[in-house]
């Protein structure tokens, strides 16, 4: 590479923790004066190699070079010594104390070994005026907004001569204004020739700062790009990746009928639905026996919509309204009571009880719809368990077994039978097929046809889009907490919904 | 862009100059309320009996509680991180034993009250040492400190022990004269220096910020850099210390070691430093207001002898319900914070 010096480079870089290798064998640089976008869905490995930079993690092998020398961190502190500053996506300051204070903490200029407020202070004006921000250094940090916030945390981590600045999702609760006034000081720092990490999930805001990206799928490294090079809707399917799959069994079916456009009454209707920092107003409707595949990036706002209609938060906008009754759902009980029924995304801390039985797991949501009182008889629990470990081919077929020893495609096979033997009418699905094994993905699909067949209705969330494009007959695409498309799933190619995706916009013709 | 500038320094400010480097941040709004409530409780005392608000009153405020006001300097730097120290009671007994046994065996003064705060330090640093190694609440890790204090008084002896080293006597005897029938003792100069130092280190060292930085968010503390594990343990070694010296005051006006002494004590220096307005959870507060907090309850007790009939145990009555109203204006306080 005829390129100048990088001040980062790592080089395969590997961590792993107990039962998961976070990053493999990942290469990853950064040049002065350039702002380097970091891309990858949740799990990737973005958050461990940022953490492999700023020292908090140590590596299990790989080179990391700072400038050409040769480096190993032990901690912050030192990663901080060597010019590494980072801004993470919760602003890691303190607001019990002053905005001048938090941005000179722990280096604040000392006379006779007591703290000079009056040249701390000074500095810190200076610093702030070097980034054009008009605060009293000497108010309360905690009186600011968060945006304030964000920027005081970058003035102090300048300050430490900064070779290297890593924003991490910086943007995620600024408005569009905020986003403005931050990429202005971005700008500005990148001109002086610090290095940036900026990490966002937002694609316009990345393609409109960075100039280099570097994209992680599963710990592992796809490849380094500059950003007038790639387009979106490349990145976008590096990020999400093609699963190659054996899952042609389940042939190309149902996608047409069922739904109806005849006057049918939806069974859940949503009209601007929304929730302010949280989600846009959107209308949505789901039919009796009805797959509706929700897809977007991750922080897009499917998870965010999902628990607005299952009760779980409640919205600020909008109305619902289930099987043409208006009604709101306050709570999941409530929401359960009504056939709404959200099994999430986080398998383990939201879904599951590890320290339970499979028995005890499957037969918690009805025990709990019943009372606790009204226990369910053992015998009729065993043949709901034996039921649903045979129906859904749950291993090891012991209705005894500890759900922490299930492995993750098993685990969610145990949570969709909990949730089946209340029999909802709707059933939301977010992510069920994450992270668990080929088979285990292609039984769960098959059972949420034969559920849509069997009259259910089911919102099925994943990131991936070729499941979603088998399972669903309608397709509602989240971008940017909003919602950009509702399409009948007729033709449409992975293509065209990446497109739609990435720019927001519905292209018939996929690039 | 929404960066609004933030009101300039007032008039008053400017006055305030050299004070408003104490006090970095406007946040003094408990600590002025405990002023005025010191004010309106003299008022009351003041209205009620004749000579209540004189001289010798308010020095005798001092005289009485200068142990207090040591143990709660101790304590403010405890709570500003967010911890909490229930240990100060039982150390104090704990100094105060060893004190009399050993002046009593012949060790003199001067061998003595050295020994005593190292022994106190060390038990801070153990607490320190459970709660950041060992990432034990520090409810729990205090609670076996004061077991452990209030137990070894009990090995030393189970009785009285009086003191009657001539050093001890002559502290116990000595008063510093401020003209018209007014003196004060040697124990108040030593709180009101410590105070002083407290202060200091408080505002102005890297240790104090770092304090104030822990109770903020121990969390960002370390993100920034900041030596957290380092001042998480100081805080206790500093309230082991105070508990020490507290203990040696507290001999120096009772004359005496007795493993019964200060039961309950340590609630009484946390209620000092909570109703002088630092938040329980960390963060907020002043020195300044802990020892007003001190002599908000030495008043009322003040208020409560001069009424000769009443039971001791209003003083704990009337404790107990400032104690409510403060934490509930904390409450308020900080959920406006938000």
């Amino acid at each position: 590479m005829s390129e100048p010096v990088p001040v980062v480079e790592m080089t395969n870089i590997s961590i792993s923790f107990p039962g998961v290798k976070a990053l493999d064998q990942v290469s990853f640089r950064m040049f002065p004066g350039e702002v380097h976008s970091l891309m990858g869905e949740n799990g990737a490995g973005k958050s461990t190699l940022i953490k492999a930079l700023t020292g908090v993690y140590s590596v299990d092998s790989g080179i990391m070079t700072l400038s050409g020398s040769r480096v190993a961190f032990t901690g912050p502190a030192q990663a901080q010594e060597f010019g590494i500053s980072t801004v993470y996506q919760e602003v890691n300051l303190l607001t019990n104390l002053s905005v001048g204070e938090n941005i000179m903490l722990g280096r604040e200029p000392r006379r006779f070994g007591l703290i000079d407020w009056r040249a701390t202070r000074i500095r810190a004006a200076e610093l702030l005026t070097r980034l054009h921000l008009d605060i009293d250094p000497n108010s309360l940090l905690g009186s600011h907004s968060l945006a304030i916030q964000q920027l005081v945390a970058i003035a102090r981590a300048i300050d430490v001569q900064a070779k290297v600045l890593i924003l991490d999702e910086p943007t995620s609760s600024l408005d569009a204004d905020e986003v403005a006034e931050l990429f202005r000081v971005i700008r500005s720092l990148k001109d002086e020739g610090v290095a940036i990490l900026f990490v966002s999930h937002f694609l316009d805001q990345v393609y409109e700062i960075a100039d280099r990206l570097t994209v992680l799928r599963n710990g592992s490294l796809v490849g380094e790009y500059l950003t007038d090079e790639i387009l979106r809707i490349d990145l976008v399917q590096k990020m999400i990746g093609k699963e190659l799959t054996l899952l042609d069994d389940l042939e190309k079916k149902t996608h047409d009928s069922t739904s109806g456009d005849d006057g049918e009454t939806p069974f859940l209707q949503a009209i601007g639905l929304g929730k302010k920092g949280a989600i846009e107003p959107i209308d949505l409707k789901v039919y009796e026996g009805e797959v509706v595949g929700m897809a977007g990036l991750l922080g897009s706002g499917r998870t965010e919509l999902a628990r607005i209609i299952s009760g779980i938060d409640r919205p600020d906008s909008g109305s619902l309204s289930i099987n043409g009754k208006p009604g709101r759902l306050r709570t999941p009980r409530a929401a359960l009571s009504r056939g709404v029924a959200y099994s999430s995304e986080n398998r383990k801390a939201e879904g599951v009880v590890e320290e339970l039985t499979v028995r005890d797991n499957i037969a918690l949501a009805l025990q709990a719809d019943r009372g606790w009182f009204r226990r369910i008889p053992k015998r009729r629990q065993d043949e709901l368990t034996a039921s649903y470990i045979q129906a859904l081919g749950i291993r090891p077929p012991n209705p005894d077994a500890l759900v922490k020893n299930l492995s993750g495609g098993n685990q969610q096979k145990v949570l969709l039978a909990r949730w089946l033997a209340i029999a909802p009418r709707l059933l939301i699905l977010d992510e069920p097929t994450r992270g668990i094994d080929v088979g285990a993905k292609a039984e769960i699909q098959k059972l949420v046809v034969n559920l849509a067949e069997n009259g259910m209705s089911v919102i099925f969330i994943s990131a991936e889009l070729e499941e979603v494009l088998r399972l669903s007959h309608r397709i509602v695409i989240m971008r940017d907490r909003t919602m950009v498309a509702d399409i009948q799933n007729d033709d449409i190619s992975v293509e065209s919904l990446l497109a739609i995706i990435a720019d927001g916009s519905i292209l018939e013709d996929a690039s | 862009m929404s960066v609004a500038p933030f009101p300039p320094a007032t008039g008053a400010g400017r006055v305030l100059g050299g004070i408003r480097d104490v006090f970095t941040s406007p946040k003094y709004g408990p600590v002025l309320v405990t002023f005025l409530l010191l004010i309106v409780v003299f008022a009351v005392g003041g209205s009620r009996y004749r000579g209540f608000v004189s001289g010798p009153v308010i020095l005798n405020l001092f005289v009485d509680n200068a142990y207090l006001i040591v143990l709660a300097v101790g304590m403010t730097f405890v709570i500003l991180t967010g911890g909490i120290d229930l240990s100060v009671g039982a150390v104090v007994a704990m100094s105060t034993m060893i004190a009399a046994s050993l002046l009593q065996a012949g060790w003199s003064a001067g061998v003595v009250i050295p020994l005593i705060l190292v022994v106190t330090s060390v038990l801070g640093l153990l607490v320190g040492l459970m709660v950041q190694v060992f990432k034990i609440q520090s409810f729990i890790a205090t609670l076996a400190a004061m077991f452990l204090a209030r137990g070894l008084c009990y090995v030393i002896s189970k009785d009285s022990i009086s003191i009657t080293d001539p050093f001890f006597v002559a502290l116990a005897q000595t008063k510093i004269p401020l003209g018209d029938r007014m003196s004060i003792t040697p124990s108040v100069v030593i709180a009101i220096a410590l105070v002083l130092v407290a202060m200091v280190v408080l505002h102005y060292t890297r240790l104090g910020r770092t304090v104030y930085a822990i109770g903020g968010s121990e969390q960002s503390g370390m993100l920034m850099g900041l030596p957290v594990a380092r001042t998480n343990v100081l805080v206790y070694v500093i309230s082991g210390f105070c508990s020490g010296l507290a203990g040696v005051l507290f001999t120096f006006y009772t004359l005496s070691g007795y493993s019964l002494t200060a039961v309950g004590t340590e609630l009484d220096a946390i209620a000092a430093v909570v109703i002088g307005g630092t938040l329980l959870t960390g963060g907020y507060g002043f020195v300044l207001g802990s020892v007003l907090g001190v002599l908000v309850l030495g008043t009322i007790q003040t208020i409560i002898t001069f009424e000769g009939t009443l039971s001791s145990w209003w003083t704990r009555i009337f404790i107990g319900v400032l104690l409510l109203v403060f934490i509930i204006l904390q409450k308020i306080l900080t959920a406006r914070r938000r």
